[in-house]
């Protein structure tokens, strides 16, 4: 009888467990998502809307604002800057990154903590400072108003992302089992690429994905750096904030879109190799 | 490492060609001004659709500032022309700037003329367009304008009762005030308020009428809408009915009047004991001397002096030319709204026209900051106005005699640098 | 290759890199805040923390530190471990959780802003439910506290999916038997959780945190689009100085100061969340 009915019990608390989990599963989807259909309200909205009160919770579906980026010249050009400058940004950071995160996770070495600083200073201080010094590098050098020189001071914001992602999964992935790939007859080099490099994929790939934000969203760099292959950043959206509100939504919108759009698309490989050190 | 090198070798390429492309003749017209998106694009296709091969690229100031340094340090780049404000120009090194004088194009007013030559003796930009700041209010808030008052010509005494009437109609507060980040509040104190209270803005920061000045604008900030600190367009506020009477630069009101032309009106700012103050903006063209093609430079500023370029330019962004022109009848409503303002402002009996600030050089920030410190302190902490004054009068005292900036009007003039008193 | 050289090896191209595209233009930056035109001076320094404003610059930024980080960090564990249990719908959930990353602050700011503003989405909602028969104006200087709660949120949104793709990365990193064992043993969710997530989790932990941080010393945008002038920040207060005061010295040892705290609270973090040598899983 007793058994019965704490089974019972056990099975309403795991219902109602259950219930409780997906729930705040689904408020937390919402957390991320409503402000973002916000955003899609005002940007389909005429101009009179944006400005009225009570807002609408319904898009009106007017294009019109959407139209003006639409026909704005030079547009595409600008797409496709921000798109390779991203695109190298997220290579070179993991090319030269990942390396550096092994090296930080497998080896003591003298001057590792010096290191380490070194990366994390790049990130405490802030790029409109540096901007100066590196532009009239780079017109000294003629990697002034480059793809290839504005994805260099992008893979310099992203790198340390690279490093200490890679270094922290790295560090979660034992040692023994590279070992026991050594024993087995396996060189460094081989063990790595057949036995590490498929358990930190996702991680790379998040390290992709982090390049990739950076370097879409950077606006300061872009726009001194670039004058004649500007990125849709620097050419359309660094002024949003001067811009009239329903121009400002629109523009909001242009900015956020592609970048969902590229997580979207890597997302299979982020999380397929899922659980595979469980394995 | 065989992919590392091939991209290298692949983008170096590329980078190669690109720089090679850029080398066309084509002129980098790199400006603070008309940012918003439409504006942009309205200079890109209407302004400067005949100029030949013209590249606008407006920018906000931190870049617009960064790269220029950048090209006069490295001592080549591709800018050729500069657009931007006195002020910006003003904290330049007049070096760094091709004098102008040869050029033979200039504004009709021999005060901006002088205002372009930064203090030495030849024109170091060519003024472009003006604007100023004004007054707009929707329709609606009119009926709560006070018994007598004469729209025209408020004082600020008016003003502030007819800001208490809407409040108190409204049940909350509808003055509108740009005190936000990018906000031009501290030209209201510097061009308005000052000058119309204390007949000064350097010389008289700490007097006993200044005292009064900033008593009058807490009373109005009484009756402000409090979420101003976040206003720095107030076209936004009239549109959404967030603020009924506002005060603002011309531009940053024009959408207001373009997109519903009959529900506001535009009007001359008001009022104080020594008269209306008011103060202009004048926005020039220069060329730095790194510019790659000094004839098409040249060429361009030229071109952006043209009367037809200049109505084109007064569309495009509501400010107005600097030159002679005849405007047409068909000019948008805010372009309409906003010369009409201006116009009654300028032909009031009691005008009192300032000046914009010169000779600061790059402390003209430092000059702005003293005025919104003083403003924070003073209306949003709540601070002992005379012991703000006198606190901040140590640090414009200390500006003043750095630059040796001489006294502009509405200030009497001064031998040397102007003092504060 | 020989071991003793190899990770100087892997490391010289970052070291190489950054000194050219960081540590070079770091260095002539950092020389500019000892120097006002003539050798070696703190007066930059001196001026920006003499600055009235400094005091609140750097308790506000502070503040909003520490009242983000540790709820960040708590919402990306728990979102992190129910991701872990989750079998149906895994992919989708995170890629919605993920969605704020690719969000810069300069949009996160119009977004946010568009919320809590006069005629915003939260006043049409709270006229919609019959609550208020106007516009009610937030983010005013009568409500820091407000302003300072719409701040959080709007960062709590933005900047939680950096913590969280780094953790799930790296639970997804812990074997499974480690649970199953526990769960023989009939260990509780809350006790797995806190005897085998956490302490395994001890890199990852160390690097979104590390992280999290150092960007929140940098925040701004966000902070100017939703409070305007009302909540300074030290970033913004830099950037004041370099584009506005145009004074790079005193931009430069704002920037030094920030640099500073930055370093001091990942040593801290990195002590209190060292993996132990040669930890392994």
């Amino acid at each position: 009888m007793t058994a019965v009915t704490t089974d019972v019990a056990g099975a309403d608390t795991r219902r109602a467990g259950r219930w409780v989990y997906v729930s705040a599963v689904g408020l937390l989807c919402a957390w991320v998502l409503v402000p973002l259909y916000f955003l899609l309200i005002n940007t389909l909205s005429s101009p009179e809307t944006v400005n009225s009160f009570p807002k609408p919770f319904i898009p009106e579906f007017d294009l019109g604002s959407l139209t003006f980026f639409a026909n704005f010249a030079g547009m595409l050009t600008a797409l496709k800057n921000s798109i390779l400058v991203a695109g190298l940004t997220m290579i070179m950071s993991i090319v030269i990154g990942a390396p550096a995160g092994y090296a930080l996770s497998r080896f003591d070495f003298r001057g590792k903590e010096l290191f380490r600083l070194l990366i994390l200073l790049t990130r405490a201080f802030p790029l409109p400072l540096l901007a100066l010094p590196l532009a009239v590098m780079f017109i000294q050098t003629g990697l002034d108003d480059t793809v290839f020189g504005l994805a260099l001071v992008h893979t310099t914001l992203a790198i340390p992302f690279a490093v200490l992602i890679t270094f922290a999964l790295f560090s979660g992935i034992p040692l023994e089992l590279e070992e026991a790939a050594w024993t087995l007859g396996c060189t460094r080099l081989t063990a790595f690429s057949k036995v590490v490099l498929p358990l930190i994929l996702p991680g790379i790939t998040a390290s992709a994905i982090f390049a990739f934000v950076i370097s879409w969203n950077e606006v300061f760099a872009a726009a001194v750096l670039t004058i004649e292959n500007r990125t849709l950043t620097a050419f359309l959206l660094q002024n949003l904030d001067t811009s009239p509100l329903h121009l400002k939504f629109a523009g909001g919108f242009i900015l956020v879109m592609p970048a969902l759009i590229f997580i979207f698309a890597v997302r299979k490989y982020l999380f397929a190799m899922w659980g595979i050190a469980s394995r | 490492m065989t992919l590392h090198s091939r991209i290298l070798g692949a983008a170096s390429g590329a980078a190669i060609a690109c720089t090679a492309f850029a080398a066309q003749a084509e002129v980098l017209f790199w400006s603070t001004q008309a940012k918003p998106v439409e504006e942009a694009q309205a200079m890109r296709e209407q302004v400067l659709a005949d100029a030949g091969d013209v590249d606008y690229q407006p920018n906000d100031g931190g870049p617009w500032l960064t790269r220029l340094q950048a090209e006069l340090q490295a001592g080549s780049g591709t800018i050729g022309v500069l657009g931007a404000l006195h002020g910006d120009f003003s904290a330049m090194n007049p070096d760094d700037l091709v004098d102008l004088d040869d050029l033979g194009v200039m504004s009709a007013s021999g005060t901006f003329n002088d205002l372009a030559k930064l203090g030495t003796g030849s024109m170091q930009y060519i003024p472009w367009m003006q604007a100023s700041y004004i007054m707009a209010a929707s329709k609606e808030a009119l009926q709560y304008l006070p018994e007598g008052a004469d729209i025209d010509a408020l004082t600020y005494d008016q003003l502030i009762q007819w800001a208490a009437n809407a409040h108190e109609a409204a049940g909350e507060p509808k003055f509108g005030f740009p005190a936000g980040p990018k906000g031009l509040k501290h030209r209201f104190f510097q061009g308005y308020l000052y000058p119309s209270f204390t007949n000064g803005v350097v010389r008289t920061f700490a007097s006993d009428e200044a005292v009064t000045a900033w008593e009058k604008m807490r009373e109005l900030w009484a009756h402000t809408n409090p979420a101003s600190t976040n206003f720095s367009f107030m076209q936004e506020q009239l549109l959404s009915g967030d603020a009924w009477i506002v005060f603002d630069h011309t531009s940053r009101l024009a959408q207001a009047f373009n997109e519903r032309p009959d529900d506001f009106v535009a009007f001359p700012a008001p009022a104080g004991p020594t008269g209306r103050g008011f103060m202009p903006v004048l926005a020039g063209v220069a060329i730095p001397r790194t510019a790659p093609n000094m004839d098409a430079a040249r060429a361009l500023v030229e071109y952006m002096l043209k009367p037809e370029t200049q109505i084109a330019t007064l569309r495009a962004t509501n400010f107005f030319p600097v030159v002679e022109v005849a405007l047409p009848g068909d000019l948008p409503p805010s372009v309409k709204a906003a010369g009409d303002a201006v116009a009654k402002m300028s032909a009031s009996a009691d005008a009192n026209p300032g000046l914009l600030p010169a000779g600061l050089g790059d402390k003209g920030g430092d000059f702005n900051r003293v005025f919104v410190d003083s403003f924070e302190r003073i209306v949003l902490a709540g601070h002992d106005i005379r012991a703000v004054l006198d606190d901040q009068k140590g640090r414009l005292a200390a500006i003043m005699e750095e630059t040796g900036a001489p006294c502009w009007a509405p200030d009497a003039p001064s031998d040397g640098a102007c003092p504060v008193e | 290759m020989n071991a003793r050289l190899l990770p100087y090896v892997l490391i010289l191209p970052v070291t190489l890199f950054l000194c050219l595209f960081f540590l070079y233009p770091f260095l002539l930056v950092s020389k500019q805040a000892f120097s006002t035109g003539a050798g070696f001076t703190l007066d930059n320094f001196r001026e920006v923390t003499s600055y009235w404003k400094f005091p609140i610059t750097m308790r506000n930024t502070l503040l909003l530190a520490a009242a983000v980080v540790p709820i960040q960090l708590a919402l990306a564990l728990l979102m992190a471990t129910m991701v872990n249990r989750m079998k149906k719908g895994r992919d989708l959930v995170l890629y919605v959780w993920t969605i704020p990353l690719g969000i810069s602050d300069l949009a996160a700011g119009i977004i946010w802003l568009a919320i809590f503003e006069q005629s915003g989405f939260l006043s049409s909602m709270m006229s919609g439910l019959g609550l208020v028969d106007k516009p009610v104006n937030l983010l005013t200087f009568q409500n820091p506290g407000i302003v300072f709660l719409a701040i959080m949120l709007a960062e709590i949104w933005r900047a939680t999916a950096i913590m969280l793709v780094i953790l799930v990365a790296g639970i997804g990193l812990i074997p499974k038997e480690y649970y199953e064992a526990a769960e023989v043993f009939g260990a509780s969710h809350w006790k797995r959780f806190l005897r085998i997530t956490l302490p395994l989790l001890r890199p990852s932990l160390q690097t979104a945190l590390v992280l999290r941080v150092i960007l929140a010393f940098e925040i701004f945008a966000v902070v100017a689009a939703l409070s305007g002038t009302l909540f300074p920040v030290l970033m913004g207060e830099t950037y004041a100085y370099q584009f506005d005061l145009l004074n790079s010295g005193a931009a430069a040892a704002m920037a030094l100061i920030i640099l500073a705290i930055s370093i001091a609270f990942t040593l801290i973090i990195l002590r209190v969340l060292r993996v132990p040598k040669g930890a392994t899983i």
